[in-house]
């Protein structure tokens, strides 16, 4: 049966050789930054269990390389190698002889995980299913990456060392922004763990007048979002806002219909996803991926679209979720 | 209640507008927030190592690397450049708009994953639609070049996010049943989906307008003149 762990672990291994050929390049802070997510991913299954059996050493020592990662990014060592572009003419001579067969191995990625997860529930042997049920999408996208990996070296004629130098130069482009999604749902799960996320709640309900509905709606909309910038996911903004805002004034009080409220306020929540750099692996991500100077250029592509959907929100609910 | 693990917050708006790294102020706000909830460093520790890790499925992303590495060093960004400039009729708002209307049907379906930043934006929507504007103006600077990949990667989000909330078995409609459940409100995925719609309607509207109007930037010329401008004034 494939397990999501797996993923984890071909991830592990590909951060471990990024680590190896660092320090081979003598560039020993980048070397320790990879270093510490392989050790991450190859141990977090051991690391996981033994939290739940409750032997909480190994997740302290996590903790620190955590802190580690963060000071290695704010250090400023995590230089990014210049980008080469000598082999520029090669990529078009390469890119011509292989023509459109190059992208066939590019939409395996999506074309397999696709079928993966439509013909999910037929793939199994007797009752053990190929795939787990517990994240099972993304464990088909981890398989996708794995075929589209052999039919590019297929169709290439790499060698396999060629692809780990590949991920590593990708790596290296992508730096500290790679591990930014996951040190942001941290923030999330420690936010939550500390009840910031309540007093949020209590201090936002205390602010707004109760009686008009406009104004609730109103509030409960625009929490949504600026909650949604702060923790930068909908999903962390809307039990908040919802207990605060939503369920007793709303629902409660103004007989809100509660599926549309939830609905609505949730995209409200999305509208303010479009606009914060705290949404990494949206709007961070993206900028290094795609090698843009300004930080903020996704988010200033976006903010109009995120703007104008905010009010048709807003009048949605307001005329919808009081039916 | 104990207001203060609120500072943590203010650690994030204030090293964002600072523009210190931004995964350093993000761990140091839950440094903040943990000591003044009054937690040990201990636990702090073992919150932060175990939030970390169970947050892992946020990184598979790099699974994609070594095969879009691998095609990018054959020519797979060239080659899709070449494959719009050799179509006629494909402009450069109708590829973004077919992408926005493909990446929203399949994120319906609960498909999320099957396009991304890394999966389809970078190897094949961001050249493409730039060989599609080059049609359009063939002398492109870098900064309008960067513009046009940034629409490119909102597309991709406005896409996924406003379709995403249409799907019943996963993510944002089962937390929002989640919730009203625990609050002794029972409601079926579907009555709650049903709701998104609207909105899912209206994001592919104001979007493919906004594709439009850019596009006419670009026929204009003044995509990178407006930007110009802005700097100027900054």
């Amino acid at each position: 049966m494939l397990r999501i762990e797996y993923a984890y672990w071909l991830c592990g291994i590909l951060l471990a050789i990024c680590a190896l050929l660092e320090l081979g390049s003598r560039r020993f802070p980048q070397a320790a930054f990879w270093g510490i997510l392989a050790i991450c991913f190859l141990g977090g299954d051991t690391i996981e269990s033994a939290f739940a059996a409750g032997n909480k050493t190994p997740s302290q020592l996590v903790g620190v390389g955590v802190v580690v990662l963060a000071l290695l990014a704010g250090s400023g060592k995590l230089k990014r190698k210049s980008e080469f572009d000598e082999d520029h003419a090669s990529r078009i001579a390469s890119a011509a002889r292989l023509g459109n067969k190059l992208f066939m191995p590019a939409l395996l990625i999506p074309a397999v995980t696709l079928l993966l997860a439509l013909t999910q529930p037929w793939l199994h042997v007797g009752d053990i299913s190929l795939f787990d049920a517990r994240q099972s999408t993304l464990t088909a996208l981890a398989a996708a990456c794995v075929v589209a990996l052999f039919a590019a070296m297929w169709l290439t004629r790499a060698r396999p060392a060629a692809a780990g130098v590949e991920t590593a130069r990708l790596l290296d482009a992508l730096s500290w922004a790679a591990v930014l999604p996951m040190l942001l749902a941290t923030l999330g799960g420690v936010f939550t763990a500390t009840g910031v996320g309540d007093a949020i709640g209590h201090l936002s309900a205390a602010a707004i007048p109760v009686d008009s509905r406009a104004a609730c709606v109103f509030a409960y909309a625009l929490g949504m979002v600026v909650f949604t910038v702060i923790m930068g996911n909908a999903f962390a903004a809307f039990p908040v806002m919802t207990a605060g805002i939503g369920l007793p004034l709303l629902v409660v009080d103004h007989h809100a219909n509660p599926a549309a409220l939830g609905a609505l306020g949730m995209l409200s929540g999305y509208c303010g996803t479009l606009l914060t750099p705290m949404a990494a692996n949206f709007n961070i991500v993206p900028v290094a991926l795609l090698e843009l100077r300004d930080p903020n250029a996704v988010i200033k592509a976006q903010w109009q679209t995120a703007t104008c959907l905010f009010f048709a929100n807003l009048i949605f609910m307001y005329f919808l979720a009081f039916r | 209640m104990n207001y203060w693990p609120l500072l943590g917050v203010a650690v994030v708006v204030a090293g964002f507008a600072l523009r210190l790294n931004p995964a350093l102020v993000v761990v140091a706000a839950g440094i903040v927030s943990g000591i003044l909830s009054g937690m040990s460093i201990a636990d702090l520790l073992a919150l932060l190592g175990h939030s970390f890790l169970s947050n892992r499925m946020l990184m598979l992303f790099i699974l994609t690397l070594p095969a879009i590495g691998l095609l990018e060093r054959a020519g797979l960004r060239e080659r899709a450049r070449a494959f719009i400039a050799g179509m006629r009729r494909l402009t450069f708002a109708r590829l973004l708009i077919a992408y926005l209307v493909l990446r929203q049907l399949l994120s319906m379906l609960g498909l999320n994953t099957v396009a991304g930043h890394p999966q389809t934006v970078r190897p094949l929507l961001a050249p493409m639609a730039e060989a599609a504007a080059e049609k359009i103006d063939p002398a492109l600077d870098d900064r309008a070049r960067e513009n046009i990949r940034a629409i490119a990667a909102a597309t991709d989000n406005v896409g996924l996010f406003f379709g995403e909330d249409v799907f019943i078995a996963l993510g944002a409609v089962l937390l929002i049943q989640a919730f009203f459940a625990q609050n002794g409100i029972d409601l079926s995925p579907m009555s709650i989906a049903v709701w998104a719609v609207p909105t899912a309607i209206a994001a592919f509207v104001i979007h493919s307008i906004r594709i439009v109007l850019f596009q006419r930037r670009i026929a204009a010329g003044n995509l990178s003149a407006l930007e110009r401008l802005a700097d100027a004034a900054d």
